[in-house]
């Protein structure tokens, strides 16, 4: 195998703004962000609620959430899939390998990481402000949003390890989605498939644009939590 | 503006309060009535926050009343608190501000209006727009204290508000509570320390071990106490 040319070939796809390649990036970033997105509508109100109430059974459900942000791709893939096949409950919505249906499965893998790290945050800031917010007047569901707006640097980074999450997985995408070419192929299926055809120079391409994603993810979130240093003193 | 009829005297009857299977307030009476400034006198874990918090209805009384004279229209608080360790929100200066007024349902104007009097009226004018937390310890708690008095309050209450600051600070909040006590707020402040007792007190109230021992007029008070425990505290012999 000539590494020489495969990287060549991989760079003449990314400086010539290959069509195939840019429909591929763009779908997979489409699809993530706006998982992240609706995870993040989802989950800060739910993390910040669970943080502030008390009930029977909290814990256990803390628990379950801390271990859906585990869940193996594929299993929320597979979940989707049950809902959204032909038999399924919501079949006749004909979502079956569409990027909704990807959209959807990257919500479950997402959402619990939003809801798990925004209770741990919130509930940290409620401790603190605790006296203070109650002095004023805000008890319970009226102290969210001061809570999520003063801990909205920690909560970029949750919402970042979200996104990072939904654009590094291929699991459930895979399933649901069905890597049909030009239409619900993402970076990561493309690379799969591709990997195996022996197509190495899209691959590594596509693997080299993930990986800046990454490093991008990660200087942005590094530059929230020293924004956020600054203003927590 | 405002509605004229007075919160105060406030009112605390046989109040008691209850923690982890352990009486921690007993049976504590006395009334505030408008005016002048009442020291919470007493050792270190003699109930003097609980009593705050009471007070303020951050905690309920387990047996007992706390009782307003007058619950106020449209359920705003007329009694404010300022805490041990300043609360600072991750925000500015200004925005601390704004933040408690609009809890309290004021409009933005009647906000901004207010918080720029506030910094105006504590020094803090020049700091609005920095970050809260990144004030020095003086500057953060006299914030709290603007930040309290922005709400209009007629009661003030504070808990220990100098015990992490150092000798100068200490002296400038001093001088804020006199000016604020000055201008006719009614102020309830606790404290350990005896030197800031004797300097602000017009009353105290002297707790140990959740009971009220002693409630005098201040001067009487330190001319000599009658509670052996009151007695033993002025002489540095306390207990606890």
């Amino acid at each position: 195998m000539d590494f020489g040319a495969i990287f060549q070939a991989a760079f003449a796809l990314m400086v010539g703004l290959d069509p195939t390649f840019l429909a591929i990036v763009s779908l997979s970033l489409r699809v993530t962000l706006t998982a992240v997105f609706i995870a993040a509508l989802i989950g800060l109100p739910l993390g910040a609620a669970l943080a502030l109430s008390r009930f029977p059974g909290r814990p256990a459900v803390i628990v379950c959430l801390n271990a859906m942000m585990g869940l193996p791709p594929v299993v929320a893939g597979l979940v989707v899939f049950l809902l959204l096949s032909r038999s399924g409950p919501l079949g006749p919505l004909g979502l079956l390998f569409t990027p909704t249906a990807m959209i959807v499965a990257q919500v479950i893998l997402v959402v619990p990481i939003v809801i798990a790290l925004t209770r741990q945050i919130v509930e940290d800031l409620w401790a603190e402000y605790r006296d203070h917010l109650r002095s004023v007047g805000l008890e319970g569901l009226r102290a969210i949003p001061t809570l999520l707006w003063d801990g909205r640097f920690a909560l970029a980074t949750a919402l970042l390890a979200g996104f990072g999450r939904a654009s590094a997985e291929v699991g459930a995408v895979l399933v649901v989605g069905g890597n049909i070419a030009g239409y619900t192929r993402t970076m990561t299926t493309a690379i799969t498939l591709e990997t195996s055809k022996g197509d190495l120079a899209l691959a590594l391409g596509l693997g080299l644009v993930l990986i800046v994603l990454t490093l991008m993810i990660n200087a942005v979130a590094f530059g929230a939590s020293r924004v956020g240093a600054r203003y927590a003193g | 503006m405002r509605d004229t009829a007075s919160i105060l005297p406030l009112r605390v009857e046989n109040a008691s309060f209850q923690g982890e299977g352990r009486l921690l307030i007993d049976a504590v009476s006395f009334t505030i009535p408008a005016g002048g400034l009442t020291v919470l006198l007493g050792p270190n874990g003699a109930g003097k926050s609980l009593v705050l918090r009471l007070c303020h209805g951050l905690l309920e009384p387990s047996a007992g009343s706390v009782r307003w004279a007058y619950s106020g229209a449209g359920g705003i608080k007329r009694h404010a608190m300022v805490f041990q360790k300043p609360i600072m929100l991750r925000r500015s200066v200004e925005a601390n501000v704004t933040h408690a007024l609009a809890a309290a349902g004021l409009a933005g104007a009647e906000r901004r209006q207010r918080c720029g009097e506030a910094l105006a009226r504590f020094g803090l004018s020049e700091r609005a727009t920095q970050p809260a937390r990144l004030l020095s310890g003086g500057e953060q708690q006299r914030l709290a204290i603007a930040r309290a008095w922005a709400l209009r309050p007629e009661l003030l209450f504070l808990d220990e508000p100098t015990s992490q600051l150092d000798p100068a600070a200490t002296r400038q909040i001093e001088e804020l509570l006199a000016g604020l006590v000055a201008e006719g707020i009614t102020v309830m402040m606790s404290t350990h320390d005896l030197g800031q007792a004797r300097r602000l007190a017009r009353r105290v109230l002297f707790l140990h071990r959740g009971r009220l021992v002693e409630d005098r007029d201040a001067a009487e008070f330190f001319a000599g106490p009658q509670a052996e425990e009151a007695r033993a505290f002025l002489a540095g012999e306390l207990i606890w």
